[in-house]
C-alpha cells in the first residue's frame, strides 16, 4: 500500500508542478470547443502494419469534425507512436495524460503496451477505451474498471467453435494445434469453457508450436494419430496454411475449424490451395470489404464513401481500416451520449452502458453490447464455412 | 579543465532536476541515464575494445528480467536484486566472451546478432512461464521513496538512476585511465604488437565483455523499476540496433559521448514522431523514415559522433 500511496503523493505534486488549470479539474481535457483525446499506436517497429488503423481514426475524427464535431466540440486526437515497445508506451501514455492532459485513451494498440500501461490508467482514474487486442485479460471490470475492451477475445471465438461442436457432434474427439503464447492459450481456455466442465474431455490431444519452428508438419501427424475427428487450428497465418496442406495432404477426415486470424483467402488459404482448404470452419464478426455480397449493403456503402473521400483506393479491403472504422464510430456514439457531462466517470459509463448498437460494418444481427459487468463490446459472431472460392456464412448470430 | 568543468555543471544540472521537473519529464530523464549507462558498457566494448556487439539488448534484458523476477518471485528489494541480476549478465557477458575470442570483427557482431534475435522468444518460452510470465510479462511494483525521504516515485527512480549512472561513469572513467585502458585500447589498436608488450589479450577481452555486460545488466534492472513492467517485447532486436546507433552518434571510445548518444536514442524517435505532421497525413505512418533521414543528417555533420564534433570546435578555437 505504500508504494500506491506514495504513487499518488507523487501523482500530486505532478499535477501542482504541471500547472493544471483549476477549472478543467472535473472535465480534463475538455474545453467548450475541444475534447482532447490520446493514444499510442505503433506507426513504427515490428507491428507498424497496424499503424493505419490510428491513421483511419484520425480521418474520421477529421471528417466528424468539418460537418461540426460532437455538440459543438472537435474531436482532437493525439495519436502517438510507441514503436509496440512496453517502455516507449508508458512515457507516451504519461504524456498524454500529464503535459496534454487527454480525457482519454481511445483504442491503443497491442497487448503488452496496453498491459504496461493499464495499472497506472485504473490507479489515475483515466478511461482506456476500446483497448485494441484479442486478449481476454482486458475485460476485467472487477480488477480494472477504468480498461474496456473492443473485439471479440480469442476465449470467445474458441467458446462459439466448443458450442458448435456440441451441438454437431456430440461425440467429438477433438484435437487441438496451438501458438505458444498468450493467443494461443486464450484459445485453449476459451475452446474448454464452451464445451463445459464436464465434457472437456472431448479435448484428447493438444499440441503447440513456436513461431520459431520451420514447420508445424510433426505436431499435425501427431495430433492425426490421437484418433480425432476435430481439428481446431488456434495458429497464426504461416502456420495455419501448413497446417490446412497438411491436415489434407494426409488425409485425415477431421472437421477443422480455424481462428479468424488466419482467415484470409489471398495471403492463407491460397498458400494452403483452395482444395485443400475446401470445407474449413471459422467465424467472423467483419464484413469482409472484398466479397461481391455487401456490394449494395447500406453499411458498406457509407463505409466505401468514407474511404473514397478520405482514404487512398488500396485501404478499402484492408481489414485494419474496417476496424478503425468501427471502432471510431462507435467512439463518436459514446461521446454523443455523454452530452454535455464530458466527466471521465460519465464517458466510462456511457461507454459501458450502450445497447445493441449496430456499427456499418458488423455483420447483419451483431450488436454492441456493454454493462458494468460486461467490458467486452463485440461477443457475438457467426459461423462461416470455406466453399473452395469463398467464405459462406451459415447458422444464426451466435454468443460466446 | 574545462572538461571537468563541463563534468560538474551537468552533473549540478541532473541532479537538481527533480526540484523543477515535473513527473513525466523526470521519467524521460530516467530513462536517458539508463541508456547512458547501457551506451557506456557498450561504448567500453566496441569504442574502446574494438569488439562489435549487435547484442546488449539481451544483456540489458537479462538484467531487466533477473531483477523483476528476485523482486516479484521472491519478494527481493530492488537494491539487491539488481545488483544480483547485475553479476549474473557479468558471469554472462564473461562466459560470451570466450567464444567471441575466436570471433572478429564482423563475425563476432552476427553472433552477438543472433542473440538479440533469440532473446525475445526465449523470454517467452513456455516451460520458463513460472519465472518470466511468458508472453504476458512481469508488473514490478514501483520501489518505496529513497532514503525514506519524502520523495515522490518519479523522483526517486531519477536520483537512483543518476547516483548509479555517476559511480559507473567514475568506475569506467577510472578503469580507462590507468594500465586497463591502455591494455584494451591496445588490443583494439594492434593486438599482435599489445601481446609482445606482455598484455593478456584473452583475458582482457572476456573481463571487457563481462564488464560491458555488467553495465547493460544494472541498465536493465533500473529500467524494470522505472517502467514497472518488462515483457518479450520491450527487449527485442530495435533495443539492440538503438544502442549501437547511440554510441555511433554519440562518438565512439568517448565516456561524454554516451550521454549525447542516450539523449538521441531518447527524444529523437519521438520528434520524428511529431515531425511526420507536417509531411502530411499520409506520412503518419513513417516516422521511422524521418528518423532514418535525421540520423543520416547526424551522421554527416558530425562523422565523429557529437562528441567528435565537440571536440574539433574546440581545437578549431584554441588555434583561433
Amino acid at each position: 500500500m505504500t508504494t500506491r500511496r506514495t504513487f499518488l503523493s507523487g501523482a500530486a505534486a505532478g499535477f501542482a508542478a504541471g500547472l493544471l488549470p483549476a477549472r478543467a479539474a472535473d472535465m480534463p481535457g475538455v474545453t467548450d470547443k475541444e475534447i482532447k483525446i490520446g493514444q499510442t499506436m505503433p506507426y513504427s517497429g515490428p507491428a507498424s502494419a497496424y499503424g493505419v488503423i490510428g491513421k483511419t481514426e484520425t480521418a474520421y475524427f477529421k471528417m466528424i469534425n468539418e460537418q461540426g464535431g460532437i455538440n459543438g466540440r472537435m474531436i482532437n486526437l493525439i495519436s502517438l507512436d510507441d514503436a509496440y515497445s512496453p517502455p516507449k508506451t508508458v512515457e507516451q501514455t504519461r504524456r498524454l495524460i500529464e503535459q496534454e492532459q487527454v480525457a482519454f485513451l481511445f483504442n491503443p494498440l497491442g497487448t503488452p503496451p496496453c498491459l504496461a500501461t493499464r495499472e497506472y490508467l485504473n490507479q489515475k482514474g483515466v478511461p482506456q477505451l476500446f483497448v485494441a487486442t484479442g486478449a481476454a485479460t482486458f475485460s476485467d471490470p472487477e480488477h480494472f474498471k477504468w480498461t474496456v475492451g473492443f473485439q471479440p477475445n480469442y476465449q470467445t471465438e474458441a467458446g462459439i467453435f466448443g458450442k458448435h461442436i456440441l451441438a454437431t457432434k456430440p461425440n467429438a474427439k477433438i484435437a487441438v494445434l496451438y501458438q505458444n503464447d498468450g493467443f494461443g492459450k486464450d484459445y485453449l481456455i476459451g475452446l474448454r469453457a464452451g464445451l463445459g466442465a464436464d465434457k472437456a474431455g472431448m479435448l484428447i490431444k493438444e499440441a503447440s508450436y513456436e513461431t520459431s519452428e520451420p514447420t508445424v508438419d510433426s505436431q499435425v501427424a501427431s495430433l492425426q494419430g490421437s484418433g480425432a475427428d476435430v481439428f481446431v487450428i488456434a495458429a497464426t497465418p504461416k502456420f495455419a496454411a501448413q497446417a490446412i496442406r497438411k491436415s489434407f495432404d494426409l488425409g485425415w477426415d477431421a472437421a477443422r475449424y480455424v481462428t479468424d486470424v488466419s482467415i484470409s483467402i489471398a495471403s492463407v488459404l491460397k498458400a494452403a490451395g483452395f482444395d485443400k482448404a475446401k470445407g474449413l470452419i471459422t467465424a467472423n464478426y467483419g464484413k469482409d470489404a472484398s466479397d461481391p455480397r455487401w456490394k449494395d449493403d447500406p453499411g458498406f456503402k457509407q463505409y466505401k464513401d468514407f474511404v473514397d473521400k478520405q482514404m487512398s483506393a488500396k485501404d478499402l479491403v484492408d481489414s485494419n481500416v474496417i476496424y478503425g472504422y468501427d471502432a471510431a464510430i462507435c467512439l463518436v456514439h459514446v461521446l454523443k451520449q455523454c452530452g454535455a457531462d464530458l466527466s471521465r466517470e460519465n464517458i466510462l459509463r456511457q461507454a459501458t452502458s450502450l445497447k445493441d448498437f449496430d456499427l456499418p460494418m458488423l455483420l447483419p444481427g451483431i450488436k454492441i453490447n456493454t454493462s458494468s459487468s460486461n467490458y467486452s463490446p463485440i461477443r457475438q459472431m457467426q459461423l462461416q464455412s470455406f466453399n473452395g472460392a469463398s467464405w459462406e456464412l451459415f447458422g444464426d448470430v451466435l454468443q460466446g | 579543465m574545462a572538461s571537468r568543468l563541463a563534468w560538474g555543471l551537468a552533473v549540478v544540472f541532473a541532479a537538481s532536476a527533480p526540484f523543477w521537473m515535473s513527473g513525466y519529464h523526470l521519467y524521460q530523464g530516467a530513462q536517458v541515464l539508463i541508456y547512458a549507462i547501457a551506451l557506456l558498457g557498450l561504448n567500453l566494448l566496441t569504442g574502446y575494445n574494438g569488439q562489435l556487439s549487435l547484442g546488449h539488448g539481451a544483456f540489458f534484458a537479462i538484467g531487466g528480467y533477473g531483477a523483476s523476477i528476485l523482486i516479484v518471485k521472491l519478494g527481493l528489494p530492488y537494491y539487491v536484486a539488481i545488483p544480483l541480476a547485475s553479476a549474473v549478465c557479468f558471469v554472462a557477458g564473461f562466459l560470451f566472451g570466450f567464444p567471441a575470442l575466436r570471433f572478429g570483427g564482423l563475425y563476432l557482431a552476427l553472433a552477438t546478432f543472433a542473440l538479440a534475435v533469440a532473446t525475445p522468444q526465449l523470454l517467452a518460452f513456455k516451460r520458463l512461464d513460472f519465472l518470466t510470465g511468458g508472453s504476458e510479462g512481469l508488473h514490478v511494483p514501483k520501489p518505496g521513496p529513497l532514503l525514506g525521504l519524502p520523495l515522490s516515485v518519479d523522483q526517486s527512480v531519477y536520483w537512483l538512476c543518476l547516483a548509479v549512472a555517476i559511480a559507473l561513469f567514475a568506475i569506467a572513467a577510472n578503469l580507462l585511465r590507468g594500465r586497463v585502458g591502455r591494455a584494451l585500447v591496445a588490443i583494439r589498436d594492434h593486438p599482435i604488437a599489445a601481446e609482445s608488450m606482455g598484455v593478456d589479450a584473452a583475458l582482457y577481452k572476456t573481463i571487457c565483455f563481462g564488464i560491458s555486460a555488467f553495465y547493460a545488466g544494472v541498465a536493465g534492472g533500473l529500467d524494470a523499476i522505472a517502467v514497472g513492467f518488462v515483457s518479450p517485447e520491450s527487449f527485442g532486436l530495435a533495443l539492440s540496433l538503438a544502442f549501437l546507433v547511440g554510441i555511433v552518434i554519440g562518438g565512439l571510445a568517448s565516456l561524454g559521448g554516451v550521454i549525447f548518444g542516450a539523449l538521441f536514442i531518447e527524444f529523437v524517435p519521438n520528434y520524428a514522431d511529431q515531425l511526420t505532421v507536417y509531411f502530411g497525413e499520409n506520412a503518419k505512418a513513417l516516422p521511422g523514415a524521418v528518423y532514418g533521414v535525421m540520423m543520416i543528417a547526424m551522421m554527416a555533420v558530425a562523422p565523429m559522433g557529437i562528441a567528435g564534433l565537440f571536440r574539433s570546435l574546440a581545437q578549431r578555437l584554441r588555434k583561433a
